[in-house]
């Protein structure tokens, strides 16, 4: 048979592609709220918030995901089934891990710390709302992680595109990087 | 050769168009909800966005001339009124919070819910395959989802219109501190709620529809067809798109920290306020900061609104005159220009906010750029028209009505773009005037071109002429009588807003003129209810497309069958040889995309 190479073949997945669009967009949200946060800190009534400590435990444990997500993709690739479902599995459990972190985080600064929605702004209600939708960008990743895993396991039709992998990976990593960015975001300027 | 190339057709779409390549067949057995209801087609989930947003142009339509209804007739009655809308009209005079529930719905629907979804959710939804050479989009799965977001946020919109406390009423810019407190009226109950939830969950249709159209134009283009080999319509709809990604997050954002503060008692947007003698606890907020998030997203959604029409108008303004369309390279310069002014310009709505007037000269010239790529624009339209073979089809009639109504709105916006004038005509009639024609009326007009030129590719008939022709010559003189007038109500301080006028004796002397105005709102609203009906009574009995190309368009999507299924084409896609403007060239009067490179031509 014929072998055809078309242009086409050459270029990035269109998955793939859609996914860098899909982050530029989320940036923007979160590019939208963080200079809404510069703009407010200058005015009066703003306080300024302490970071609880979990929060430094749950940016270790977003990394070391990151580390085993991509371990996870290079066990895939190598087609080492049995790594990449515990590697997988691990990585999923410290998102659902992180998540957990970031709701004790929260319950720290509403009861020890005392910052609440209500009466005048502040540091602390950005970081609920900016925190929270960062952890609802995880909470999709970690269910996207469940479903691979899932399929990892119980799939009757052996796949072996590793673009699937490759997206989530990507979001993966993207979830991390953003969260470091925000995390050092409040510490320098919170 | 073949099997290769469905392979890869498999392998880049994901999913198995593939099935029914071999023969015209459609798919197997496909159940009538596969089909028409939870469809992955994109020729079908584009009609579900056309139909949906006609529906809402209906209402929203009804809505304006509703409150004109009170313009031209302050404190007469219509019983009517009542029978319909019980305590709002209680004695057939609208209330004061209908009024301002009828002007904010109006807005809201028709930007987002009919400019926004019902043009650029129907067109780019429809033509970005069939004119790029593609089987689907990159994701029809996404695409389908993006769809039924937008159905559910038409849902809540629709519910929050039947709550006791009645619709969001504070301007559909929402703006608080009016929007963000119950105690300031009625509206901003659970009304303003409503609105925040549905409008949360257009976003999210807007950005999943956005990220397919991007990566689908980029990625799945048939061999051939290089970036500067597209029609004019997709560069517009990649234009679209990329806005809508980039700014919507924002609106998002701004609408998330709002819902905080309306139900969390958060202080984002709240400061000293005091309602009833009971001071509020909020502190530190600022209402500003919601302006700056809402028109980072406002000033592109303009763009959002008029760039497919613009980019339509291109299209069958060249097909019909029978010339290629002038400088298409200064077309899609200008497309890119405007693109990138679209983010710098979102001060210019906010001159008398207290802006430093340093930062506002600024955005004064930020905006006055704008008026060169958009004159660019016009007169390639113009040009394009010259010496042309013109050919007055009903959409090449509303093509060139949109370049009427652009030079005429754009004028005006030359006016309010400049801050010291602004500070005059700000908030009045003449505000209304301008954004009504330059962008609510003309992109209205790109539509019905748009509508009018591939109603044969969407159903394999045509639109009736005759109606056509009626439709389009009341509502261009229609538009020009509702909107003209108001531009001098507005130079003589008329304010936006204000529901009824007579008690300021200075403007007593523009009854007659208000009274004209609602009698041509109702008779123009009456012809886009026949047109509605042209459109539904076409698809079922209008006059049958007997040719794969009836306007002799050298563009991919009338390489299809007349009725193609899913999948577009029957066999290979073909394959792009040249751009997609050669008409009248070497003396025939056009050439397809698909015709190969003759001896004595160059490549183009």
């Amino acid at each position: 048979m014929e072998i055809v190479t078309t242009p086409q073949r050459k270029k990035i997945h269109p998955h793939k592609f859609t996914l860098w669009v899909a982050i530029g967009s989320i940036l923007m949200m979160f590019a939208g709220l963080t200079s809404a946060f510069i703009i407010k800190s200058n005015m009066v009534g703003w306080r300024e918030v302490a970071m609880p400590r979990i929060f430094w435990v749950s940016t270790a444990v977003m990394l070391a995901s990151s580390l085993t997500m991509q371990l996870a993709l290079k066990a895939f690739k190598e087609r080492k089934m049995i790594n990449y479902r515990s590697l997988i599995a691990v990585t999923f459990t410290l998102g659902v891990a992180f998540v957990i972190m970031q709701w004790v985080g929260f319950r720290e600064l509403w009861e020890v710390k005392r910052i609440y929605f209500t009466g005048s702004t502040g540091a602390g209600q950005f970081l609920y709302v900016i925190f929270g939708l960062h952890g609802l960008h995880v909470v999709g990743g970690v269910i996207a992680l469940l479903v691979m895993f899932i399929k990892a396991f119980f799939g009757k039709t052996k796949n072996y595109s590793s673009v699937p992998v490759e997206v989530a990976a990507t979001y993966w990593h993207f979830v991390d990087l953003l969260w470091v960015y925000l995390f050092v975001f409040f510490l320098v300027i919170g | 050769m073949s099997e290769a190339m469905h392979a890869h057709v498999e392998a880049a779409t994901g999913h198995g168009v593939h099935h029914d390549e071999h023969n015209g067949h459609g798919h197997h057995h496909q159940s009538f909800v596969s089909k028409y209801v939870f469809s992955m087609d994109h020729k079908t989930i584009g009609k579900q966005f056309l139909i949906t947003g006609i529906v809402w142009a209906i209402i929203g339509g009804l809505f304006s001339v509703l409150f004109r209804l009170q313009l031209g007739y302050p404190g007469q009655t219509f019983p009517i009124l009542e029978t319909f809308f019980g305590h709002w009209a209680e004695g057939g005079i609208i209330k004061p919070e209908f009024y301002y529930a009828l002007v904010t719905m109006h807005g809201t629907v028709l930007v987002f819910f009919v400019l926004t979804a019902g043009l650029s959710g129907t067109f780019a939804n429809f033509l970005i395959p069939l004119q790029i050479g593609a089987r689907d989009m990159a994701s029809p799965f996404i695409n389908m989802l993006s769809y039924w977001f937008f159905f559910l946020a038409s849902v809540v919109m629709l519910a929050s219109m039947f709550v006791q406390t009645g619709p969001a009423s504070g301007g559909w810019t929402m703006y608080p501190p009016l929007s963000a407190l119950g105690q300031a009226n009625d509206g901003s109950k659970i009304g303003a709620d409503l609105w925040l939830i549905s409008m949360a969950l257009f976003i999210v249709s807007s950005l999943l529809g956005g990220l397919n159209y991007i990566s689908t134009i980029l990625n799945m283009r048939t061999k051939g067809m290089s970036m500067t080999r597209l029609p004019l319509t997709i560069w517009a709809l990649f234009f679209t798109a990329v806005l809508g990604v980039l700014s919507f997050p924002v609106l998002l954002s701004g609408a998330v920290l709002l819902l905080f503060d309306r139900n969390l008692g958060t202080s984002f947007f709240l400061s000293d306020i005091v309602v009833n003698g009971e001071i509020l606890p909020n502190e530190g907020g600022s209402a500003i900061l919601y302006q700056h998030l809402f028109w980072f997203l406002g000033h592109p959604e303009v763009y959002i609104i008029l760039l497919p029409a613009m980019g339509m108008v291109s299209e069958i303004m060249s097909v019909n005159s029978r010339k290629p369309i002038f400088g298409y390279m200064a077309m899609l310069g200008s497309l890119f220009a405007i693109a990138i002014l679209a983010f710098l310009v979102w001060a210019h709505h906010m001159f008398v906010t207290g802006l430093n007037p340093f930062l506002g000269s600024v955005f004064v010239l930020l905006t006055l750029l704008i008026a060169v790529p958009s004159a660019i624009k016009v007169f390639n339209w113009l040009t394009t028209l010259w010496r042309g073979n013109i050919r007055f089809t009903p959409g090449m009639l509303f093509a060139i009505g949109f370049v009427s109504l652009f030079i005429s709105g754009g004028l005006t916006g030359i006016f309010l773009g400049n801050s010291t004038i602004d500070i005059h005509l700000h908030d009045t009639m003449f505000v209304v005037a301008h954004f009504h024609i330059v962008m609510g009326v003309a992109s209205m007009f790109g539509m019905f071109a748009g509508i009018y030129h591939w109603f044969p590719k969407m159903f394999g008939r045509y639109l009736n002429t005759t109606l056509a022709y009626l439709h389009f010559w009341v509502t261009l003189i229609g538009a020009y009588l509702i909107f003209w007038p108001m531009h001098y109500q507005g130079l003589a301080g008329i304010p936006r807003r204000y529901l009824d006028k007579s008690g300021w004796h200075s403007f007593n002397q523009f009854g007659d003129l208000d009274k004209m105005i609602t009698v041509v709102s109702v008779v123009v609203f009456a012809v886009q209810l026949m047109f509605v009906f042209n459109f539904f009574y076409s698809i079922f009995k209008g006059r049958k497309v007997t040719s794969t190309n009836p306007w002799g368009a050298t563009t991919l999507e009338w390489t299809t069958p007349i009725n193609p299924g899913h999948g577009n084409w029957e066999g290979e896609i073909p394959e792009v040889h040249r751009w997609a403007y050669d008409y009248a060239k070497d003396g025939r009067d056009f050439i397809p995309q698909t015709e190969p490179i003759g001896n004595n031509e160059s490549a183009h």
